[in-house]
């Protein structure tokens, strides 16, 4: 085994259990239990897929705003979904489709808990792997299969599905209203198959949190950051075997014969379903039981990972760190009381969507609480403008953004008009879908020196932010209003309706169609960015560059196979002590007692 | 993986102060699991409760033989539980070759259960003419909810049935600790509660009183 330098910000070790590590490159890189290996495999997993999650909403736009229009290099690939290039409404509705799932699933899912939480969080809560190793490595490669069958939809005969990445049946459930094949069963076997993946996930990182921590690690003192993984693996293990439960359903439902979502009566080109008995509504219940907490499992680890970034280069701890405990349960909490306001026009009562509404408004109380703290944060600190601190603070605007647009679609009576339009579509991808994206950026500029051993390129990450932020707000602003007049959200064309074509939406299209293609153009500068230093990037051996303090700062960078090579650090004190009175230095490490940080005699003694 | 492996894995690796929950990694895991293994079940007999409220829900069952037979299975299953909390009081007590006897005989009540509930499929299908899709009593979606969630059901006890021969070996073989058979044992229980749900929602109600 490797001999590892130990770090001299640790004031005291526990000795603890080595595994030797894997010599041979299979078990090393390919089915590796080292929870940073897997940890880079869901991160190269998200890449992979966001970058098929964009080229998707590119064709998107491209048909909006220029339905009749050929690509000729579509045309040789997709000769059914576009022939001689020009894309079918049918082609549209299922590169729709497969944007929302490969972007919720693939990389909102993914990358913030299974790529960043599987990496840092055995680390920082000072633990050598997360508590079952080979479940983690399990769980990727599921996850990994599960990405498969959901590529594996655009290929076959009748191509991907188009019934949205909600799957509402009838559209989802009845064979006869779509074209014939089998993408929607290869996306309801990727879905169920990803469910699985994702519990045996949540599991871990539950079990890790609970039972690894170091000593004198108490929950209260622990970085926000873990404190987000461990509620959204709470959320996923709640919500995940509900969509799981409805996923089989509805596969028995084209497959078997039932008819849990079809209702009886159901004429589909002329013809009559031989279905009865069954209610698309139910799907809907089951799908956003699941589908509300989904929102929070893709956001919070963002959240933490902003609270972290935005002390560290603050130099100031977290303002209110209780609060925001509290404000991520709440969130979590909340989040399984609210589905019913993505269905305030099923027909719901409007005493159940009055109870969801309130429900809803409530979510906003611990949202403000975490922004103000945000903001109180910051506030008075000697802020460090590096990249991740831009991405933490654009994160902190686009969560504002997104939420505002929230308050208004959570009151039924304004939802009644802006249900199915743009509204939605600017308020969710702003919430839900940039700012999580953002966050993911502040996580992998903030620890890429430390899963590298290399700097990014600064000026390059701050050029990709500007252009990304500005880039977001052109396309998604504009989206309000377009859901105003209104427009309605999964319409493939719009030249042949009058109101929408004089309201100016033609030319809003237009003008977030080139946003959109500008905004992905950029992306490929953080994409050189990260490649390049990977390989070639600015080495950075020394453990704490940021001068932060959490304890992946008291190791290697990268982190050798055990992380703290069989020795724990006790830690002292709460993961946000900057700016202490008296202190030798602007910050004091979890892992150092107060002899380290004030001298002797120490002053007085650490708080939480 | 060798005994002490065993024992880091399984015992309490604690160390960041008071323990909320004192138990080990893979206790808690277990727990965790059924937690949410118990949502997909409540998904599962939540759609039943909607489309049965839905529909105009036939109830066919008679009491010879679907309810006299459901109950013996009832019987069985109990008495599964019965045995594995046999097993895991011998396991805790050290007597290893008592517990993988007890074991053994939890996995065969197990198997019992399985059997009969498949010869009860087959007389369903073949003699009542009742399948997923289709049946002669009214709603095809009785047939629906009755063969999925019994079969989910089921499946959980074939696996249970694989869990506890893994189990039984390894224990015997000392690779395994006691605290293993006891979570064995949480995971049997737990498929054995879930069947105290089917048992009444899927049979009992299925039958009319007069």
């Amino acid at each position: 085994m490797t001999e590892v330098q130990l770090s001299k910000e640790v004031a005291e070790y526990t000795e603890v259990h080595r595994h030797p590590e894997p010599k041979s490159f299979i078990w090393k890189y390919i089915f590796s239990v080292d929870h940073k290996v897997i940890g880079i495999q869901y991160l190269l997993l998200a890449v992979v897929a966001v970058f098929v999650g964009m080229a998707l909403s590119l064709l998107v736009r491209l048909r909006l705003v220029c339905p009749e229009c050929s690509y000729p290099l579509l045309g040789q690939f997709f000769p059914v979904g576009a022939p001689e290039g020009v894309m079918t409404p049918e082609f549209y509705l299922a590169m729709l489709t497969m944007h929302g799932t490969v972007m919720v699933f693939m990389v909102l899912t993914t990358a913030p808990q299974g790529g960043f939480g599987n990496y840092f969080l055995p680390i920082q809560i000072g633990a050598a792997d997360m508590a079952f190793p080979r479940l983690n490595m399990l769980s990727f490669w599921t996850t990994f299969v599960s990405f498969l069958l959901l590529m594996a939809a655009f290929v076959v005969e009748g191509g991907a599905p188009m019934s949205g990445w909600t799957g509402y049946p009838p559209l989802s459930a009845v064979p006869e209203a779509t074209l014939p094949g089998i993408g929607q069963d290869l996306w309801l076997a990727s879905i169920a198959v990803f469910c699985i993946a994702s519990l045996l996930g949540a599991l871990n990182f539950i079990v890790t949190t609970l039972d690894l921590r170091a000593k004198g690690l108490t929950m209260m003192r622990m970085p926000l950051t873990c404190w987000t993984w461990f509620v959204t693996a709470i959320l996923g293990l709640l919500a995940f075997g509900v969509l799981l439960a409805a996923g089989v359903l509805l596969l028995m439902d084209r497959n078997v014969g039932t008819s849990f979502f079809v209702p009886a009566g159901l004429v589909v080109s002329d013809k009559v379903i031989d279905h009865s008995g069954g209610s698309p509504i139910l799907w809907q219940h089951l799908f956003w039981f699941f589908g509300h907490p989904e929102v929070y499992i893709a956001i919070l680890p963002g959240m933490g990972v902003t609270s972290h970034v935005l002390s560290t280069f603050a130099r100031k701890t977290v303002f209110g760190y209780r609060a925001m405990v509290y404000a991520i349960a709440a969130i979590g909490g909340l989040g399984f009381v609210v589905w019913g306001h993505h269905m305030f026009v099923s027909g719901m009562s409007p005493y159940s969507a009055f109870v969801f509404s309130v429900l809803t408004m409530c979510i906003g109380v611990p949202s403000a609480i975490k922004t103000f703290n945000w903001i109180g944060t910051m506030w008075g600190g000697k802020i460090r403008f590096t990249s991740p601190m831009l991405y933490s603070i654009g994160f902190v605007s686009l969560f504002v953004s997104g939420g505002l647009s929230g308050i208004f679609l959570g009151q039924p009576t304004v939802d009644l008009y802006f249900h199915d339009t743009y509204f939605v579509v600017a308020h969710f991808h702003l919430i839900m879908g940039v700012a999580a994206i953002f966050g993911m950026f502040a996580g992998l500029t903030f620890w890429f020196p430390k899963m590298f051993g290399k700097m990014m390129n600064e000026p390059l990450s701050k050029i990709h932010f500007w252009i990304t932020f500005v880039g977001v707000y052109a396309i998604f602003g504009p989206m309000h209003y377009l859901g105003m007049l209104p427009h309605p959200r999964r319409y493939a064309e719009i030249t042949s309706v009058d109101y929408l074509g004089t309201g100016g939406a033609a030319e809003l299209h237009m003008f977030i169609t080139v946003a959109a293609v500008l905004t992905v153009l950029a992306q490929f500068i953080f994409l050189y960015n990260f490649v390049k230093s990977i390989f070639s990037g600015k080495e950075c051996r020394e453990e704490n560059p940021w001068e932060a303090t959490t304890l992946e700062w008291t190791i290697p960078s990268p982190p050798p196979h055990d992380n703290f090579a069989g020795k724990v650090p006790h830690v002292y004190r709460g993961a946000y002590d900057f700016a202490l009175k008296g202190a030798k230095r602007d910050f004091a490490m979890q892992c150092n007692d107060d002899k380290a940080v004030y001298g002797e005699p120490a002053p007085q003694a650490s708080g939480d | 993986m060798s005994e002490g492996h065993a024992a880091t894995m399984t015992a309490p690796t604690w160390r960041g102060g008071g323990s909320p929950v004192a138990v080990g990694h893979k206790k808690l895991g277990m727990w965790l699991f059924i937690v949410s293994d118990s949502l997909t079940f409540s998904a599962l007999l939540l759609t039943y409760s909607y489309v049965r409220v839905a529909n105009d829900w036939p109830t066919p069952f008679h009491f010879f033989p679907s309810i006299v037979f459901s109950t013996i299975m009832t019987l069985v299953l109990l008495t599964s539980s019965l045995t594995m909390v046999y097993a895991v009081s011998a396991a805790h007590h050290g007597a290893r070759r008592k517990a993988v006897k007890w074991i053994w005989a939890t996995a065969f009540f197990g198997t019992a259960f399985v059997v009969l509930h498949g010869y009860e499929w087959m007389h369903l299908m073949v003699d009542e003419g009742m399948y997923p899709w289709a049946n002669e009593y009214g709603t095809p979606l009785f047939g629906g909810t009755f063969f999925l969630i019994t079969g989910l059901h089921m499946f959980h006890v074939i696996t249970g049935v694989a869990y506890l021969g893994i189990v039984a070996l390894g224990y015997r073989r000392g690779k395994w600790l006691p605290e293993d058979v006891e979570v064995a044992g949480l995971y049997w229980h737990f498929v054995d509660l879930v069947w105290m749900f089917v048992f009444p929602l899927i049979y009992l109600l299925s039958t009319s009183v007069d």
